[in-house]
């Protein structure tokens, strides 16, 4: 297997093959955090540019982590700086930061197609840290890791998400994922969040928390924003908690060793219970823990994709 | 000038015409049309091994001026049209300002006698700004020269306002065309609802959002008897309703544009705002039905709907990018490779689809090769292949679905009112 | 390796690596006398992996014990990464002792420009500060490129430059040999 992107922009279009490499490489990288000296020097002299139109903490955090864990140089811009501001175009920032000479950007954007946009018209390497309600590749990689540090596969496994499947990119990315390595995938939601045809993407559907749980390995709860127009349509936020809420109850009803998992942050009380988060099920912070391998790996491999070129 | 076009195939179903004859063009009229002219002329135009028929008749251009010339100008939108074979564009009033005032027409027709390759008709808009508020004075602006009324880009949501707005056109003999669109279905979608905006993570349009639209204004023309043409049809459902109206006796026609059986949603992966349009591309399905509808009849036209856009409004995310492609230049050589190839039209439907039936439809009389008729002539290689270049566009604005891609049938010639407006090199 | 090598010579036979194993094993603790307690052998990947396990079967039989034993992936170290061919596949670095105050001898299968122990020096330094660092290989084919030389060799080949030194292990090629390939 040769690793030859430049880019990763999604999991949609990479072959089982990749989705692996990826992985088995990230492996070697957890064991650099476990280090004294965490730092390795592979991608010394690089520059990383966070560009951050939507804000984050946890992702841009944890990219600028396993970047500077490469010894890569960081630089963070944020959609409070002047330029986005004033408007300026996405081609045209990209063109400007290729013209500091830097190496990967990482962009996290608020519009769905905006990483496959810069990544068509700028010559460095583009990492997609979340567009819209499109992707987010890394965290569905630091999901899978986890499933497979756990079970020691994902063939064969039943793996449910439940949450704002519609408009989630991380549930999009995992779909992708999951079903290119022979997981099998279902989907829980209240019917308005459920988006058209999502069948066709090789997923189960049900609207029936318990009936997701009953034999699932694993469960990955999206968190819920009120805050959105078709949420709005959910009576509250205690009939959503009450109808799918993940609480210690509903676990009782499960396979015994169910993962619960979350991509954070955590709304407690309105799609996952204290108890659980905190509890054994729980590996939300094995997750985060695992995300610093998962970029480190795919910084090092779209750097070493772009270099080939 | 007198030109003579030798022994091309013509194709001319208004006069049943389907074999090789020779053309005599002189004063901007088509003098003479029989198998062998022995007529002198200046120019002669050698059609041998080629096919001549009437100019495109194109019923739905976007010419953005006045306003938006940085997107295209009457110039450049007819220069786009001769090189595509289109002799005559009915320009659509969502200009800046919009066409709906006798002020406007008059403005736009000097624009038009400065610069056009090509016949410029005019539409005009059925209410003011095309806001959907008041009604404009439908009946001063065709005295001005408008033979249509649109607010094309927009419906008219207000029942009340629209039916009288058919009353009136009805009296006064206006035809009425109809973007069929209920906004608060369609709200801020960019893509079809279904697979593709589940896969991409976009707002999709849901075909509810058009044949709820086509079913009311059909319902509405129908009470009052007027007729009414039904704009870029894209779904299964809205042919299926303009079928039954017509059925039943309706006057209704209906028009599609070559991207709705060319491409399907499916086809946008990489988020190509190229065929980002309004409506937007639909399901498989939903373009066989469209195929189909063309075979049966149920559409009448094929009309471009060219909507050129700037690369600042196109080359950008795609939930920002403007709606809308170029389609002059590429129309009939579309129409050929996915119709003729496929066997679901001849060249005399063809023919029908893009020159004749639109003329009728909007009472203008064009789309033939009649003796005394208007010289409005296309000549075409119709097996020569070609590739869209980008760089080859004559459309001020390049945004076409089809860049890159093989098409069958090349204009040769391009003959308007009499004079040659376009020769391939 | 490319289809484009013929075997041009065999160094050693399986007989012939096994006394060499034996000798090192030896040297390695005749040098290090009264410090066996703070040795540890750290084989670089691949074959420095096998090559230093056969020494510590061999230091086995002579003090009675094996000493510490550590695997280093160099791949994040190196400076030729895009001159190296497809992949990079980055492997499991796997040190679970201590490195400080330790008597470290790195085993490498191979010694030929030098840029691989220059990268492994840098990785173990980041690990801990040993006290000591000494390089064993089995092979010595010169053409140096940086100023390192080898404290035990098992066998010092010279080799034209486009030649190509293959240490061949049972563990992974099925026997044990060493042969020197020429391009054809």
């Amino acid at each position: 297997m040769v690793w030859t992107r430049k880019d990763l922009l999604g999991l949609e279009h990479l072959s089982k093959e990749e989705i692996k490499f990826i992985l088995s490489t990230a492996e070697s990288f957890k064991e650099v955090s476990k280090r004294e000296i965490k730092k390795v020097p592979a991608l010394r002299g690089k520059t990383v540019v966070n560009l951050f139109y939507e804000p984050s903490t946890r992702t841009r955090v944890s990219f600028e982590v396993a970047a500077k864990r490469l010894s890569a140089d960081v630089i963070n811009i944020s959609a409070e700086s002047s330029s986005i501001k004033k408007g300026e175009a996405l081609i045209d920032t990209g063109k400007n930061i290729q013209a500091l000479k830097a190496d990967i950007i990482i962009l996290r954007h608020n519009c769905s197609g905006a990483a496959v946009l810069l990544a068509q018209n700028v010559d460095l390497s583009v990492v997609n840290a979340g567009d819209g309600w499109h992707e987010h590749p890394t965290q569905a990689l630091l999901d899978i890791f986890t499933l497979h540090e756990k079970f020691g596969r994902i063939e064969g496994l039943n793996i449910s998400i439940v949450g704002d499947i519609s408009h989630s990119r991380v549930a999009r990315s995992n779909i992708w994922g999951l079903t290119k390595l022979g997981a099998k995938v279902t989907i829980c939601a209240p019917q308005i969040l459920i988006p058209p045809a999502i069948e066709e993407m090789g997923v189960s559907l049900t609207s029936d928390l318990d009936d997701a749980l009953k034999n699932a390995d694993a469960v990955n709860v999206l968190r819920m924003q009120f805050e959105r127009d078709e949420q709005k349509a959910f009576p509250s936020q205690i009939e959503y908690f009450k109808n799918f809420g993940i609480t210690q109850d509903r676990l009782k009803k499960a396979k015994k060793n169910i993962l619960v998992m979350h991509p954070g942050p955590l709304n407690r009380g309105i799609e996952i219970s204290s108890e659980v988060a905190d509890g054994n099920h729980s590996v939300i912070l094995e997750q985060v823990t695992n995300g610093i391998a998962v970029r480190m790996a795919v910084l090092f491999l779209v750097a070493q994709g772009r270099e080939k070129k | 000038m007198k030109i003579l076009i030798k022994n091309g195939h013509i194709i001319d179903p208004a006069n049943n015409v389907d074999e090789v004859r020779d053309i005599l063009v002189e004063n901007g009229k088509i003098i003479k049309v029989a198998k062998m002219i022995k007529e002198a002329a200046e120019k002669t135009i050698d059609a041998s091994a080629k096919l001549v028929l009437p100019g495109i008749v194109d019923m739905h251009v976007h010419l953005r001026e006045p306003g938006r010339e940085d997107k295209e100008t009457i110039l450049t939108g007819t220069k786009a049209a001769a090189k595509g074979g289109v002799t005559s564009v009915l320009a659509m009033p969502n200009t800046e300002p919009a066409i709906d005032s006798p002020e406007a027409i008059s403005l736009l027709k000097a624009a038009i006698a400065k610069t056009n390759l090509a016949n410029v008709f005019i539409c005009a808009a059925i209410t003011k700004g095309r806001m959907g508020k008041e009604l404009t004075n439908i009946l001063k602006l065709k005295k001005q020269g408008a033979i249509a009324i649109s607010d094309d880009g927009a419906s008219v949501d207000n029942r009340a306002l629209f039916l009288k707005a058919l009353k009136i056109a009805k009296e006064k003999k206006v035809l009425v065309i109809s973007h069929c669109e209920d906004k608060s279905l369609s709200g801020s979608g960019v893509i079809n609802l279904g697979i593709m905006s589940t896969r991409l993570g976009l707002r999709g349009i849901s075909k509810e959002s058009e044949y709820k639209r086509v079913e009311r204004d059909i319902q509405l023309a129908d009470k009052v008897g007027a007729r009414l043409h039904i704009a870029h049809v894209s779904c299964k459902e809205s042919v299926e309703i303009i079928a039954k109206a017509k059925k039943r006796g309706l006057n209704i026609s209906a028009e599609t544009a070559p991207h709705y059986f060319c491409f399907i949603d499916e086809d946008i992966f990489g988020f190509n705002t190229n065929l980002k349009v309004n409506p937007p591309l639909r399901s498989k399905d939903d373009s066989l039905a469209i195929k189909q509808g063309l075979k049966s009849g149920v559409i009448d036209v094929i009309a471009s709907d060219h909507a050129p856009h700037t690369q600042n409004e196109k080359d950008i995310e795609f939930d920002r990018a403007e709606f809308g492609a170029i389609g002059l230049e590429t129309e009939l050589s579309a129409s050929i490779s996915q119709l003729l190839e496929a066997g679901l039209l001849d060249w005399k439907e063809l023919v029908r689809k893009l020159s004749l039936n639109p003329a009728r439809i909007l009472g203008l009389d064009k789309g033939t090769l009649g003796v005394g008729r208007d010289a409005d002539i296309v000549i075409i290689s119709a097996d020569k292949e070609w590739v869209i270049k980008k760089e080859s566009i004559a459309s001020k604005s390049t945004n076409s679905p089809f860049i890159g891609k093989k098409l069958k049938g090349l204009v040769e010639h391009t003959i308007c009112n009499g004079e040659v407006v376009y020769k391939h090199e | 390796m490319s289809a484009d090598f013929r075997e041009k010579s065999k160094i050693m036979d399986s007989e012939a690596m096994d006394r060499t194993f034996a000798r090192l094993a030896h040297e390695i603790i005749e040098k290090n006398k009264d410090f066996e307690d703070s040795l540890c052998l750290i084989g670089i990947r691949t074959r420095g992996v096998y090559v230093a396990q056969r020494i510590n079967s061999h230091i086995e039989k002579i003090i009675g014990k094996k000493i510490p034993f550590g695997v280093l992936d160099i791949t994040l170290y190196r400076d030729d990464l895009t001159l190296v061919g497809p992949g990079p596949i980055v492997g499991k670095t796997e040190i679970d002792f201590d490195l400080a105050g330790k008597r470290v001898i790195l085993v490498d299968d191979v010694l030929f420009s030098g840029r691989t122990i220059r990268a492994a020096m840098d990785e173990l330094i980041d690990f801990g500060r040993p006290r000591i660092i000494q390089l064993a290989v089995l092979i010595d084919r010169g053409h140096r490129e940086l100023p390192i030389r080898a404290d035990y060799v098992g066998k010092n080949i010279p080799t034209a430059l486009q030649d190509t030194v293959e240490v061949r292990l049972s563990d992974i090629d099925g026997q044990d040999e060493v042969v020197v390939l020429e391009k054809v």
